[in-house]
């Protein structure tokens, strides 16, 4: 069939389906002027792409000339991506992802877990016994200035008397929260494809100072400032530093070690799983970020009820990771019959 | 050995869709685009919010966190592979079957740019670019993305107005191709342009000088049919 006739015989279904391509997927993107696609059409789209398909094939075969099989793989590339794409609406999703893929993630990749914490908690203890004997060591990590700082924030004398923030100043407090706790997290988790190297610093550093300051000022007498303002967020910003580490150290170990896979394979593979980590451990941030702002920081809060509900954050975040985990993991497994 | 960084996908129809990668210099420009966009707004948003005092400064953190942590994640998933950068270069970020880029993937993509950005002004980024066949930075190879160029219609305005010809030597599908292709892109290359090639096929075709270009569409017509 010459060119000309087969373009004509079948131009009408082209422009159907480049019709059908140009409408866009959201609702709130639909341009006004133009003229809807019919129900009958759509339903008939996987059949029309057939067609083409075909189309394009033979228009190849038969050495079309390029502006035609352009034409064609345009609407066939068009149509694979409509036919084939993900739903990236967030509907129920975002339920389904703190149910079941977040702990499934958690608990599947306990291992990296296991380490981050490693990595975090043993600096920290060990910074932490150190300041506390030796009321020096505290300046071998932290410069003068900043142990000033720290120490008249916590200062129980000043707490007494100062009144209460702001509320202008939480609003403050929890966008520079967010913006530095959150950012670190994304970086830890960045860093780990320079094989984990940069993660590691991360897990070792924070483990160092937030050891340093907690063992520095223990020493200090001040426990009934400290203890009462960072057990609440604490439990979220810890956990979720941990977390977005052992997501790091996952790409970084990815690499280092693929096993059955080729580097590449194995890294994207990794960085599937642990990109579900890290969005759940920025998640996990945002909220501490808000108790840090609006709840930490109410000095007029009696200190056994601070104790308290930090207590009980504390165990529904290691109860969720522990439990949804495992929970999470065994659904899965039933429900995709171990194929996955 | 074939010079092409075309990538071809088989799709479960059988059917090889291809595209072409996006080399470094556009994506530098798209993104150089997209830092404009971005610093536009934030200006906007710091003179706005940098009167209302400290709550004013708690917002616009916020802000700057979300836009460069997430303004290339909301762009590429919800408007098909493109920011606004790579819409007016006229490309997009796609997964590396082609497929619309979904959420984890722009995400991961986006957040190891990081790492691409270390240690000073993408120099990883650009290195792994340089040295990977489709142009993948170290947030593309883990992500499994690829930015490519989106083809846009090329309208070529029908065929020229020549009497359709038979020629009078063999061609072989390669030739025929090629002279469709000459017929075709009539209004799109300049006429110096269009005798120089068609003075190529001279000494073959039974016309003088100026009617060689017609001759040649001529023949090119009455391929199409």
């Amino acid at each position: 069939m010459r060119q000309q006739d087969f373009e004509l015989q079948y131009t009408a279904l082209w422009l159907d389906l480049e019709a059908w391509l140009s409408t866009s997927r959201w609702r709130w993107r639909k341009k006004k002027e133009q003229e809807p696609v019919s129900e009958e059409f759509i339903a008939r789209v996987p059949e029309a792409y057939r067609l083409v398909c075909h189309h394009l094939a033979l228009a190849k075969k038969r050495r079309y000339s390029p502006h035609l099989v352009d034409r064609l793989n345009r609407i066939v590339v068009g149509c694979h991506n409509r036919l084939y794409a993900g739903n990236p609406r967030f509907r129920y999703q975002w339920l389904r992802f703190f149910i079941i893929d977040f702990p499934r993630a958690l608990h599947d990749n306990s291992l990296y877990v296991k380490w981050a914490t490693i990595l975090f908690l043993i600096p920290g203890i060990m910074l932490g016994v150190l300041c506390y004997f030796n009321p020096e060591m505290i300046y071998s990590v932290m410069s003068w200035d900043q142990v000033r700082e720290m120490e008249s924030m916590y200062d129980p004398s000043r707490r007494i008397l100062g009144r209460e923030r702001e509320a202008d100043t939480d609003l403050f407090m929890f966008g520079f929260y967010i913006y530095n706790n959150i950012g670190i997290a994304f970086r830890e988790f960045a860093g780990g494809i320079l094989l984990g190297v940069y993660t590691v610093f991360v897990l070792l550093f924070n483990g160092v100072i937030l050891g340093a300051v907690t063992g520095h000022l223990t020493q200090l007498g001040y426990y009934e400032t400290f203890y009462p303002f960072v057990i609440g967020h604490g439990s979220f910003e810890l956990t979720a530093i941990v977390l977005a580490g052992a997501a790091g150290l996952k790409l970084g170990v990815s690499i280092i070690s693929p096993g059955h896979f080729t580097r590449l394979g194995s890294l994207r593979e990794a960085s599937r799983e642990a990109v579900k980590i890290v969005i759940g451990a920025g998640v996990m941030l945002l909220i501490a970020a808000f108790i840090e702002a609006f709840w930490s920081s109410k000095a007029s809060t009696p200190v056994w009820v601070k104790l308290s509900v930090g207590a009980v954050l504390w165990a529904l975040v290691l109860g969720y990771i522990k439990y949804m985990g495992r929970r999470a993991s065994m659904m899965y497994a039933r429900v995709t019959d171990g194929s996955e | 050995m074939k010079i092409s960084t075309q990538i071809s996908v088989e799709t479960p129809e059988s059917i090889d869709l291809y595209a072409e990668p996006a080399g470094i210099v556009i994506r530098c420009l798209a993104w150089l685009l997209d830092q404009f966009v971005i610093a536009g707004v934030q200006l906007v948003c710091f003179i706005l919010l940098s009167l209302t005092g400290a709550a004013g400064w708690g917002i616009l953190l916020i802000i700057w966190f979300s836009f460069s942590w997430f303004y290339s994640v909301l762009f590429e998933v919800l408007s098909e592979g493109q920011t606004p950068g790579k819409k007016w270069m006229g490309i997009a970020v796609v997964n590396d079957d082609l497929t619309s880029i979904g959420w984890g993937t722009s995400i991961v993509r986006n957040f190891i740019r990081f790492a691409d950005a270390m240690p000073i002004a993408y120099f990883a980024g650009i290195i792994t670019m340089a040295n990977t066949k489709h142009f993948q930075r170290l947030g593309d190879l883990a992500a499994g993305s690829l930015v490519i160029y989106r083809q846009t219609e090329n309208s070529l305005g029908g065929l020229p107005d020549a009497r359709p010809q038979v020629a009078n030597f063999p061609m072989g599908r390669e030739d025929q191709l090629a002279v469709i292709g000459f017929a075709q892109r009539h209004n799109q290359l300049s006429a110096e342009r269009q005798q120089e090639l068609a003075n190529i096929m001279g000494p073959l075709l039974p016309v003088d000088e100026q009617h060689r270009v017609d001759y040649l569409r001529g023949i090119g017509r009455g391929l199409v049919g």
